[in-house]
């Protein structure tokens, strides 16, 4: 495999949980922990669980809007973590983020036009008549037309909105994007508009995504790699079609068979995961699911799996559970 | 389904809700007409904005008023109008005959009281029991929603709880005066897709344990093919389809019913270069067309579409109707 576009080396994300006299920390929340993954150049990873397993934190912290607790990040080569204050600045015209909330991401007293160009303003780039050109150009992109430029957000719907959002991700040309949960608030039917915009982006501009979502069906849609997290931890990382295919933690077929389908023929609802995620400041002990999970065994309250590659050299499939032993490698 | 059950429990006939806005009137549900049979679920769906909220709160004379106002309509149980009722006979059915479950149950039990005492004085407003009879009785509902340790439970704040616990006593209260109706709106859609199939399958069991209908507002057709009999189909204020869920997932008449369908994310076996969409968005309450609302959107509409409305034609059972002029076979 020719050399990762982003590269995460165990990175790290405790928040301190502060109280008492002189706000002593009480403990800490173990938002990310450990987490290791490389995205190649073009391709989308997309990383799903649910509420409070990390995966927002995690991709703030990849872009330091927060700044990791310990770990590596690695963009074309270059150490993210080292960089200082300008540095980075500089690095981030490569580097930038779409919100889920499309109505509290967008200034409510800003034409859209200088939101968009905003970001062209904070990097000086081109003259004013050139950001003018780029910021049509955007538009163009995500499919918006001309005439939205001298309005206000709350004249948009939450749809277009997304699609203001993502233009204004595009405007430094980045190679690599954060889509946080980016069309979590939008009807479906706007919601695979937005979809197409994004995988266009994807082939057509060849944009790196780390796309955040809890909904697996979304994320297949998009993604070329898949990563599971659970409690601040991946707990299953492989090509997209491997793990959709061949799901292997018990917390991923769990997490498939809860997905409501929308076909009544197919009512064959099976409840694998009972109970609630644990509290991720006292997780448990061992391997962090074993208190939902139905193939738990003595040793998985104990020690923490490994990760293993149940696949192949070419399509690597990581697994880390105790069902699948690290012995035999 | 119940097929015996030929009369009706509740019946809605040509009910209109408009809100005072600044811009004038807005008709969130425009002249709707449907039927309610004993002990069926009855999902009503449809994107933001399409009415069906407000269609559930209104039934029950819920919606905040100014500015929203029951226009005109008749919301029958048995021979009883509750359009008409006075309030105070409607406050007595309310949890007695009709009980209404909502979406964030955060915001909907009071933060300062046990959920007991909220269960108990639910109990003691409704029933002529003694207060250690209530309690008991709440405790016992508790256990048939799925609570863990029950006796314990009751005595804990709603922020002790997890969400999908929270939803659950949401439910217990719900049911405690043994309604003959129970209206859920969006109850799962604040939940994670684990504890949503939890929920779920405990309202699916309650419904047959207490021979009750149900009402299902969601705007996720997976959940009503996997908990309802029937669905509404509501498109800006109107019914635009109704039939069992057999017959609209398998065969839509209404183009927008199929659109939703087609343009669900949903688990594929292999990843579309495209996602079916629905092209447009949902026009403005304020400014609508003046002959089908959907007919911008519609790949099949023709001149006639854009003359008048199309009016739902209800087919002889009562229980299926579509609203267009060229349905799809």
């Amino acid at each position: 495999m020719s050399e990762p576009l982003l590269k995460v080396v165990n990175l790290k994300k405790h928040f301190p949980v502060r109280g008492g006299l002189f706000s002593r920390v009480l403990a800490s929340v173990k938002a990310v922990d450990g987490v290791s993954f490389e995205l190649g150049k073009q391709r989308t990873l997309g990383l799903v669980g649910e509420s409070g397993c990390g995966k927002s934190t995690l991709g703030r912290a990849v872009l330091r809007l927060h700044e990791p607790t310990s770990g590596e990040i690695y963009l074309n080569g270059e150490d993210i973590i080292a960089l200082d204050r300008d540095a980075l600045k500089k690095r981030r015209r490569d580097m930038q983020i779409i919100y889920q909330d499309p109505f509290a991401s967008l200034s409510p007293r800003r034409l859209i036009g200088q939101t968009i160009q905003e970001p062209l303003d904070v990097h000086n780039i081109g003259t004013v008549a050139e950001r003018r050109k780029r910021v049509e150009e955007l538009l163009e992109i995500v499919g918006l037309r001309k005439h939205v430029l001298s309005r206000y957000p709350h004249e948009f719907s939450g749809g277009q909105r997304q699609r203001i959002g993502i233009a204004r991700a595009l405007a430094l040309n980045p190679s690599f994007i954060v889509a946080d949960e980016p069309v979590s608030a939008l009807d479906v039917s706007v919601q695979s508009q937005v979809l197409n915009v994004i995988s266009r982006l994807q082939s057509e501009y060849g944009i790196s995504f780390l796309f955040i979502s809890h909904d697996l069906a979304v994320i297949q849609h998009v993604s070329d790699d898949v990563g599971v997290m659970y409690l601040g931890q991946l707990v299953e990382y492989s090509d997209s079609a491997g793990l959709y295919r061949n799901p292997k933690h018990p917390y991923t077929r769990g997490l498939m068979a809860a997905i409501p389908v929308p076909d009544p023929k197919k009512r064959t609802r099976r409840i694998l995961l009972k109970g609630d995620i644990p509290s991720p400041m006292n997780p448990p002990s061992g391997c962090p699911f074993h208190t939902r999970c139905t193939e738990a065994m003595p040793q998985c309250s104990q020690e923490i799996p490994k990760s293993v590659n149940v696949g192949s050299a070419e399509k690597p499939h990581h697994v880390s559970c105790h069902l699948f032993p690290a012995d035999n490698k | 389904m119940s097929d015996k059950a030929n009369k009706p429990l509740l019946s809605v006939r040509n009910l209109i809700v408009e809100f005072a806005t600044r811009y004038g009137p807005v008709r969130a549900v425009d002249n709707i007409s449907f039927d309610i049979f004993p002990n069926e679920t009855v999902g009503i769906v449809g994107e933001s904005g399409c009415g069906k909220t407000v269609t559930g709160l209104s039934l029950l004379r819920l919606i905040p008023s100014p500015p929203g106002r029951i226009v005109q309509g008749e919301i029958l149980l048995g021979d009883q109008d509750l359009a008409q009722m006075p309030e105070k006979d409607l406050a007595r059915l309310r949890g007695e005959e009709i009980s209404m479950i909502f979406q964030e149950p955060m915001t909907a039990l009071n933060p300062v009281l046990t959920v007991g005492s909220q269960m108990i004085d639910v109990l003691l407003r409704h029933k002529k029991i003694s207060r250690q009879e209530a309690r008991e009785t709440a405790i016992e509902m508790l256990t048939r929603v799925g609570i863990p340790a029950p006796k314990k439970r009751i005595d804990e704040y709603p922020h002790e709880m997890s969400g999908g616990m929270r939803q659950r006593v949401m439910i217990a209260m719900a049911l405690s005066c043994n309604p003959r109706l129970l209206i859920a709106d969006e109850p799962t859609t604040a939940l994670d897709v684990t504890t949503q199939a939890q929920v779920l399958e405990q309202i699916v069991k309650l419904q047959e344990e207490f021979h009750m209908a149900v009402i299902l507002v969601t705007h996720d057709l997976g959940v009503i093919a996997e908990t309802c009999d029937r669905a509404l189909v509501m498109y800006c204020g109107n019914i635009v389809e109704s039939g069992t869920v057999d017959q609209l997932f398998a065969n839509p008449r209404h183009p927008y019913t199929r659109g939703l369908l087609d343009s669900i994310p949903r688990l594929r076996d292999e990843r579309l270069d495209k996602l079916p969409i629905i092209p447009g968005m949902v026009p403005d309450l304020l400014h609508l067309p003046q002959g089908c609302r959907f007919a911008d959107r519609c790949a099949f509409a023709q001149a006639d579409c854009r003359v008048a409305p199309p009016t739902l034609a209800i087919d002889d059972d009562n229980r299926s109707g579509v609203a267009c002029y060229h349905p799809l076979s």
